[in-house]
């Protein structure tokens, strides 16, 4: 099997390479989270199969293994999606605060259902299964790893508009 | 009591249990049932599917009974109603999701589910959502998926990490959305890949050839051995009327413990190949007759006959399969010698039979399996167990993730499926010299006779044979072993008595592993050109397996043979067969074997057929027809006894073939267990290197006898393109070929264009090409290949 690992941009590997400092020579997997992250990080927030079978023969692990990591975790896209990653907590605090208008407000406006992409690529509504640790400030949304808390229709509204 | 036991107590009654063992070894042990999904033997604990659950006294909830560590005066209840309650649970929540379609399932009747699902389910289901479905995936013509079914045990990983060395399956997803397969769509390629049948609990994996075809209780079972390699694999024959529906592992720990190869499965599909040979038949004036056995054995009897009647009885040559039962080759060598001839052999893939006299009563590995996953050095010498012998090659796995250093001689760098400590990658005709080179180092450090090291001083000492050398002296338990290839190799009376002075001079026991089922079986027998049965003397040594063919013979007899494709010198092998009167026997015909033979006498093939294997553990297998063969075809052993008594040869009076079995043990003197002990041949120079890249001529994995490779799913399962020549970027670079790119091949009178596949795992110097497979190009032997740009 032809090695995969060219498929890493050298800054990919550079980061790779740090995280692999934090651990014993013979455990290269540990660092397979940190390595996805960037791998996802580089190719605009999704990893592709080529990706995570550079990732596999980078840290010497079978490539099933980069698969099952990647496939476990919730903040790794294993398909093509949109620039933007919004995720609406709908967990019990924001729930009984709202959520749910959120989510169809959002749904609406964009015109894609949860855990789709729209078809500009701009903004993909990802599928958050737990509970974003904001409670306090319920209803919230994170985008492109940001908070944004005491959601209301229109706040949402000015939100999306600056996604470009 | 020994130190490391301790007592443990189980419903009320005293059981033993080793110290650090898991309390489901301890019950197992006593015969108290606990059940299980994910538990197994020959695995690592995973305790994920909770069926285990049982009570001990002061434990605040249920514990899993195979990951729970014994302790002494630990009290135990499997079946109280605590326990069952906890069981039952389980089974509750594992049913959820379980299609629950077993008269449809392949499984159903040797379901573990099902079976515990009687003990332990509920009659009605609480759960009225929705189940789970899961796409089915394709994972190869080997096993079938039916991932609904499955209940996420994960011995199927685990087997893939653990045993075949090869991670191909996983669990992917999460939580309900978990899955397991190989989430790229690709099929098994492990060569043991067949035995995640036999490890899923459920129906999620079952066997493809098999699917739909009977019901595991419709079937009878019979026991038998597998033809394929030379350790014997034991294996079930599961029969329905009159088929062979599917081959199982039957558990021996000392040989096949619980697996079974691919190749051993599957192969029975052969049986029912449209190819099988069902009646005798003569060719007359050029024309194919069918005839009654009558008729066909009258007529090999009256020619052979004549043949010895003219004094030409020597110039009858006989030539048989490597995997012909003991009792054949037997029956075979004996015609040939009473006829008045030598010229016996089994070893159609041989070329230098310089050792030959001086080797030990028959090739064997000379230790047992457990010794071999004991040692801490093994050499293997041009050698891919991998595929040659898959469960040897598992128990040098055993032995090199317990620690042991091994170390490699080949033209090519096998993909191992365990740690290799040291490479030497060098063409075929530098193999002698970096044997020779640690030969040399190893016997100047051992002090070995002076004859021995002048012999070797023409050998170079490289830094590498310098540390190989010490690693080899470091270890206790040293194996070294020559394999198929060594074999095949135009210098193996070189390579094995340089092996013997290297395996002399570091203490270790020197192995052969053969081709073929029962080469220790032949050399026992006597169908080998210089000796007898039980290695009795000969005075006029007969032609090997090569030189028979050197010019036309009076006839030949060939057995279980397909010549163009067994032979590994085909070219000249068919020309011979072209002038001469040949008889084959043969479970198959085709194309080839029509044109060269003169009489077709189909045979039983190995489920059909009686005799004995002679493993390379030095155990004599005996097997009985677990059917009846198809058509006319008879067992081989039978037809040769009557060939024998209609040309009123003597000894050929044998009623029943265990009668010959024992003939033959009494000619070996009781000495059944052949000894590894070896002679030595006279050293040559090293031959120094051309410079001109050499061929390797490789059997594929799917293409080692006429029976594999008239397995159908065999056939269909991941190979290497067979058409293609192989080298890697230096040598590519060195003859002007780019990957994709043409070229041609070329051997005496033979020439084909191939595809030029770049692999790095292919030695500098050497390029790889296929034979053995059915479209091979009949190339005669690796020496006389040449490849040039197209
Ligand atoms: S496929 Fe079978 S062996 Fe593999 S995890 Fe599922 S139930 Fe277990
Ligand atoms: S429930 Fe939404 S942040 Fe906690
Ligand atoms: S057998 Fe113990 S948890 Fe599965």
């Amino acid at each position: 099997m032809a090695t995969q690992t060219t498929k890493l941009s050298a800054h990919a590997r550079g980061v790779i390479d740090a995280a692999l400092e934090k651990y014993p020579p013979e455990q290269k997997r540990s660092a397979v989270l940190a390595a996805l992250h960037e791998a996802q990080h580089d190719n605009k927030g999704f990893l592709t199969e080529e990706l995570m079978d550079a990732v596999a023969d980078y840290l010497e692990m079978p490539r099933i293994a980069v698969y099952e990591v990647a496939s476990f975790y919730s903040m790794f896209e294993t398909k093509p999606v949109g620039r933007h990653s919004i995720s609406i907590c709908t967990n019990v605090s924001c729930m009984l605060r709202g959520s749910d208008e959120i989510v169809e407000h959002v749904e609406q406006s964009l015109g894609i259902k949860i855990g789709e992409s729209t078809e500009d690529g701009r903004i993909y509504l990802k599928c958050e299964e737990e509970c974003l640790a904001a409670c306090c400030a319920a209803p919230m949304m994170m985008v492109d790893h940001v908070y944004h808390e005491n959601l209301t229709p229109q706040k949402v509204d000015e939100i999306l508009a600056k996604l470009k | 009591m020994s130190e490391d036991e301790l007592t443990i107590e189980v419903d009320g009654r005293s059981i033993p249990a080793r110290k650090g063992a898991m309390l489901i070894e301890a019950t197992d042990a006593a015969g108290i049932y606990i059940p299980r999904f994910c538990y197994h033997k020959h695995l690592s604990v995973a305790a994920n599917c909770r069926m285990c659950l049982v009570e001990v006294e002061r434990a605040p909830k249920p514990l899993p009974a195979c990951a729970t560590p014994v302790m002494d005066g630990m009290k135990v209840f499997t079946a109280s109603p605590y326990a069952v309650d906890a069981q039952r649970s389980t089974m509750e929540f594992l049913l959820i999701n379980h299609p629950l379609d077993c008269p449809i399932c392949d499984q159903g009747g040797e379901c573990e589910l099902q079976d515990l699902a009687m003990g332990y389910g509920g009659d009605v289901s609480r759960y009225a959502e929705r189940k789970r479905v899961v796409r089915d995936k394709d994972i190869g013509p080997l096993v079938q998926t039916d991932m609904t079914r499955c209940i996420h045990c994960t011995r199927c990983v685990r087997f893939g990490e653990e045993i075949a060395g090869l991670r191909e399956l996983g669990a992917t997803g999460r939580g309900e959305n978990m899955e397991i397969g190989t989430y790229v769509a690709k099929a098994m390629s492990s060569e043991l890949s067949g035995n995640v049948i036999d490890l899923c609990p459920v129906g999620a994996l079952t066997s493809k050839p098999y699917r739909y075809s009977a019901r595991a209780w419709e079937l009878q079972q019979r026991d038998g051995i597998a033809p394929h390699d030379c350790l014997g694999s034991n294996v079930h024959f599961h029969i329905k009327g009159s088929k062979v529906k599917r081959v199982v592992p039957k558990d021996n720990a000392n040989i096949n413990e619980t697996w079974l190869s691919d190749r051993d499965r599957f192969s029975y599909q052969a049986l029912a190949s449209e190819d099988r040979l069902l009646t005798p038949k003569i060719k007359r004036d050029g024309e194919w007759h069918e005839c009654d056995w009558e008729v066909a054995l009258e007529s090999v009897a009256d020619r052979l006959g004549q043949i010895g009647i003219e004094g030409q009885g020597d110039r009858i040559a006989a030539l048989a399969s490597p995997s012909s039962t003991t009792e054949e080759f037997y029956l075979l060598q004996r015609l040939i010698r009473e006829l008045g001839g030598n010229s016996i052999d089994h070893r159609p893939r041989q070329v230098d039979f310089s050792a030959d006299t001086t080797a030990p009563l028959a090739p064997c590995l000379g230790v047992d399996l457990a010794a071999l996953e004991q040692a801490d050095a093994i050499l293997l010498i041009g050698s891919n167990t991998r595929h040659d012998q898959p469960l040897i090659n598992h128990r040098i796995r055993k032995a090199a993730l317990a620690g042991a250093q091994v170390i490699v001689l080949n033209p090519v760098d096998y993909e191992f499926n365990f740690p290799v400590a040291r490479k030497l990658i060098v063409p075929p005709s530098q193999m002698p010299a970096a044997l020779g080179g640690l030969a040399k180092q190893l016997a100047r450090d051992a002090g070995s006779k002076d004859d021995v090291q002048a012999e070797l001083s023409a050998f170079d000492v490289s830094e590498e044979h310098e540390s190989i050398a010490a690693l080899l002296q470091d270890a206790d338990r040293c194996i070294v072993i020559t394999g198929n290839l060594a074999e095949r190799h135009p210098k193996y009376g070189q390579l094995s008595t340089l092996a013997a002075i290297v395996a002399g001079a570091s203490s270790a026991n020197y192995a052969r592993l053969t081709d073929g089922a029962n080469c220790a079986g032949a050399w026992l027998a006597g169908a080998i050109p210089h000796r007898g049965p039980g290695g009795r003397k000969i005075v006029d040594t007969g032609l090997d397996a090569d030189r028979m063919f050197d010019s036309p013979q009076a006839a030949y007899v060939l057995l279980g043979l397909e010549p163009e494709l067994d032979c590994i010198r085909p070219q000249k092998v068919v020309e011979a067969l072209r002038s001469s009167f040949v008889v084959a026997l043969s479970a198959f015909h085709n194309a080839s074997l029509e044109t060269a033979a003169d009489v077709l006498l189909p045979i039983a093939a190995f489920a059909e057929n009686e005799g004995s294997y002679v493993n390379s553990l030095g155990q004599w297998q005996s097997f009985e027809p677990a059917v009846r063969p198809p058509g006319d075809a008879r067992p081989a052993w039978k037809l040769l006894r009557v060939l024998g008594e209609r040309l009123s040869l003597p000894g050929f009076d044998a009623i029943n073939c265990v009668d010959v079995t024992r003939d033959i043990a009494a000619l070996c003197d009781g000495a059944v267990k052949p000894s590894s002990a070896l002679g030595t041949v006279k050293i040559e120079t090293p031959q120094e290197s051309s410079g001109k890249p050499e061929a390797v001529l490789e059997i594929p994995l799917y293409a080692t006898d006429a029976i594999v490779r008239h397995g159908e799913a065999l056939q269909l399962a991941p190979q290497h393109n067979l058409d293609s020549v192989y080298l890697n970027q230096s040598t590519a670079k060195q003859l002007g070929l780019k990957h994709g790119g043409q070229a041609v091949v070329k051997g005496d009178g033979a020439e084909t264009v191939m595809t030029v596949v770049v692999d790095d795992t292919i030695g500098d110097g050497s390029y790889l090409v296929y034979a053995a497979h059915v479209g091979a190009t009949a190339f005669s032997g690796a020496e006389q290949i040449q490849i040039s740009k197209a």
